[in-house]
């Protein structure tokens, strides 16, 4: 069954071509029919794959041919198979599915409905291809691809300038992570002569990675560090996380499609795929677990004052990933991996259901909202179910991957990561629930939007409960109870990452927190004991830096927009007055010279024989004096 | 000297006298304000060269009527070139009502 992996992709692909030749005005029913069998077949074929490889160390296997040679070195092509990426391709397609789906609902009556399906099944393909490739090179193909969707997606509806304003942002700043996993991936090929996962991977652990001008060790550290780059783009960790809660002016399938399965993930899927190289370089782990951390608690800080639903899931997301890529950095690549599947299902659940608010009441500002409980009781059991995973209280599936990363953190020696995770978590809670009782409690605040809110039907519905289904029970995939059989089934793949056990009073504790959160959002916003209002006031200047974002799009601006002014304004100057000024002067001395020498043309054709004759002189006297004659 | 002429000329005054000749030819063309005067100079200047050739003829090592003949030439060709001198000086005074050289500077800046 492993050799047929590369149906996973190929299906989806199968799906966009068909959709293509049909054109953009093919019958809604028959495009979401193809895309959903063909991804829904797609995800049986993983979870074939997936079983097929079970724990089992010898399935797993890379199926290459050769591609090219360039001078001495052949580069090859094909898809491998690990539990890593089994895994990986078993949640993608799922959600995708799940996605597809609902689409169907969101985006009825769209005039480029196909286009958008068309789009969908070339994103979802990108990041299959993306997860079974064996080298990073074919990766990287794969990862642009991944970027070029979400600009064309995010985009979808580029007749708002803010939506076309968010597709460039969010290609221009993953860009930015692009050219670092670019330089890593050439780096790595210059110093072992292979982009193959394996080839480097034996190389760096043996220490034979070595270039003429860095040391074997300083090289290691600046590849795995340049590649994390790549992934701080992707996956929106701090500095580069501007561009995730942007993408919300995407239509919300693609946000739940981006933050859950296909575009942020592949960041933390890389660090994952590539953690031999990590793990040989302490300082590049430290790297990851510090950017985890703080945009852990960042995304949270931020995710707590927004006013609109999608952008606070959206910084929930960033805070999340950055949970991800702490759990990898401290050496937890097993709970990262975890959360990694968790998250997915609970974020898509949670985009969805806000998804399907939105589709409902057509605005996202959630002081618009309120009392929806009434009108959507499935959209709001499935979003309880969603935020109680996202807030990690027991036995929902966040709980089980966010207290391994904590207790994980902490076990590690990272005590102010743990104090940061604990800080987040407590936010977590506070935010979701803020956007729950805002949104579903209380009395409508919109009488006229709340009258006409209605659930989207089947298509809508179903994978809101599957996905609720799944957020609730998903954490059980990996807990003492199955003897952590996630980690164990990862772990087939090589002694990567470091094992912790599970501690009681840790998580306890975190659930505690969690607790408390959800309480100050009750009582804040739900029986409303403190007005939200005076509380805000009460905060001033903190509320402000988290409603403003930490002013990062500001300094951005001011810093690397305006920078990027002043260097224009430099370079124009230098072309202006230095470049242009030469050439100038050239045609200027030129010009002069002929005005000066224009007068020595009197027409006179006496003076023009004066002149000959004593030119004629003096190149006389000159041969005459090299010949030795009479001078 | 070859030959039993009564009064051998020395070439040295010969080759002066050419000289001579083709600096004053030289100075009138360059100076004098009257094409006519002008095309007489470079006749001037035009037979200096002549004699040259004559005195060399004579004077070679291999003494030969080559350097005569050739100064017939010279002189044809001098009447041609007269002739067509003067057909323009003609033409010109009868366009410009000028022979002086000073006004024909159609080439000017």
């Amino acid at each position: 069954m492993v050799a047929y992996a590369w149906l996973v992709p190929l299906l989806p692909l199968v799906a966009y071509i068909f959709l293509l030749c049909l054109g953009r005005r093919a019958p809604e029913g028959i495009v979401t029919g193809v895309s959903v069998v063909l991804t829904f077949l797609s995800f049986l074929v993983s979870v074939a794959v997936f079983r097929a490889v079970g724990s089992n160390p010898d399935q797993v296997a890379a199926y290459t041919f050769h591609w090219l040679t360039v001078g001495s070195r052949s580069i090859s092509v094909g898809f491998e198979v690990t539990h890593l990426n089994a895994l990986m391709l078993v949640v993608v397609t799922l959600v995708s599915t799940l996605v597809l789906l609902f689409s169907k609902g969101y985006m009825h009556h769209d005039d480029r409905f196909a286009v958008f399906y068309q789009y969908l099944n070339l994103f979802v393909f990108s990041m299959l291809a993306l997860v079974i490739s064996p080298n990073f090179l074919q990766l990287y193909i794969f990862w642009e691809m991944v970027g070029l969707c979400s600009y064309l997606l995010v985009g979808f509806w580029y007749f708002k300038p803010e939506a076309a304003l968010a597709a460039k942002k969010s290609f221009i700043v993953t860009r930015i992570g692009d050219v670092g996993l670019f330089a890593g991936i050439i780096l790595l090929f210059l110093a072992s002569g292979s982009f193959d996962y394996n080839t480097i991977f034996v190389a760096a652990a043996a220490h034979k990675l070595t270039l003429g001008w860095i040391s074997g060790q300083a090289l290691v550290t600046l590849t795995a560090i340049l590649i994390f780059v790549g992934a701080i783009g992707k996956s929106a960790q701090f500095p580069l996380h501007v561009w995730l809660p942007d993408a919300m002016e995407g239509p919300t399938p693609v946000s739940a499609l981006i933050h859950a399965a296909t575009m942020v993930a592949a960041g933390v899927y890389l660090v994952a795929r590539a953690y031999p190289l990590f793990q040989a370089s302490p300082a590049a782990l430290t790297t990851v677990a510090w950017i985890g951390g703080i945009t852990a608690l960042l995304g949270a800080l931020i995710a707590l004052t927004q006013r609109d639903i999608k952008r606070v899931i959206a910084y929930s997301t960033i805070s999340q990933l950055g949970y991800m890529m702490m759990a990898l950095g401290v050496g937890a690549y097993a709970y990262g991996v975890f959360h990694l599947m968790t998250h997915a299902f609970f974020k898509a659940l949670l985009f969805l259901a806000a998804g399907s608010v939105i589709h409902a009441v057509h605005t996202q500002d959630l002081f618009e909202m309120g009392g929806l409980h009434k009108k959507l009781p499935l959209t709001t059991w499935t979003f309880l179910a969603g935020a109680l995973a996202l807030a990690g209280i027991v036995p929902f599936a966040g709980f089980w991957s966010k207290d391994d990363i904590m207790s994980a953190t902490l076990q590690s020696g990272h005590t102010v990561l743990y104090v940061f995770a604990l800080v987040a978590a407590f936010c977590t809670a506070f935010y979701i629930f803020r956007v729950f009782f805002l949104t579903f409690t209380g009395e409508p605040r919109n009488p006229a939007k709340y009258e006409n809110a209605h659930e989207g039907g089947w298509v809508m519905n179903l994978p809101l409960v599957v996905l609720a289904v799944l957020a609730t029970v998903g954490g059980f995939f990996n807990t003492p109870l199955n003897g952590n059989g996630l980690e164990k089934y990862l772990l087939a793949d090589g002694a990567v990452g470091v094992t912790y056990s599970e501690n009681v009073p840790l998580m306890a504790l975190s659930v505690v927190i969690a607790l408390l959160g959800i309480l100050l959002a009750a009582i804040l916003y739900w029986r409303p004991l403190v007005k939200p209002e005076r509380l805000a006031r009460g905060f001033g200047f903190l509320y402000q830096l988290s409603y403003r974002k930490f002013f990062f799009d500001e300094i951005y601006g001011a810093v690397v927009v305006g920078g990027g002014k002043v260097m224009a304004a430099i370079v124009d100057g230098v072309d202006r007055y230095i470049v242009d000024a030469i050439v100038k002067l050239v045609g200027r001395v030129v010009y002069y010279l002929g005005l000066g020498l224009k007068y020595t043309q009197t027409g006179q054709v006496q003076t023009y024989g004066v002149v000959a004759g004593f030119g004629l002189f003096i190149i006389l006297a000159i041969a005459m004096y090299r010949v030795g004659g009479v001078f | 000297m070859a030959g039993g002429a009564p009064f051998p000329i020395p070439t040295g005054s010969v080759l002066a006298l050419a000289a001579i000749l083709f600096c004053i030819g030289l100075y009138g063309a360059l100076t004098k304000r009257n094409l006519i005067i002008v095309l007489v100079s470079i006749e001037l200047m035009l037979n200096a060269a002549n004699i040259n050739l004559v005195a060399f003829s004579k004077l070679s090592d291999k003494p030969s009527l080559n350097g005569q003949i050739f100064s017939l030439f010279t002189i044809t060709v001098a009447a041609a070139e007269i002739a067509v001198g003067l057909a323009l000086l003609l033409a010109i005074f009868r366009l410009r009502k000028t022979s002086e050289v000073k006004d024909l500077d159609v080439h000017k800046w």
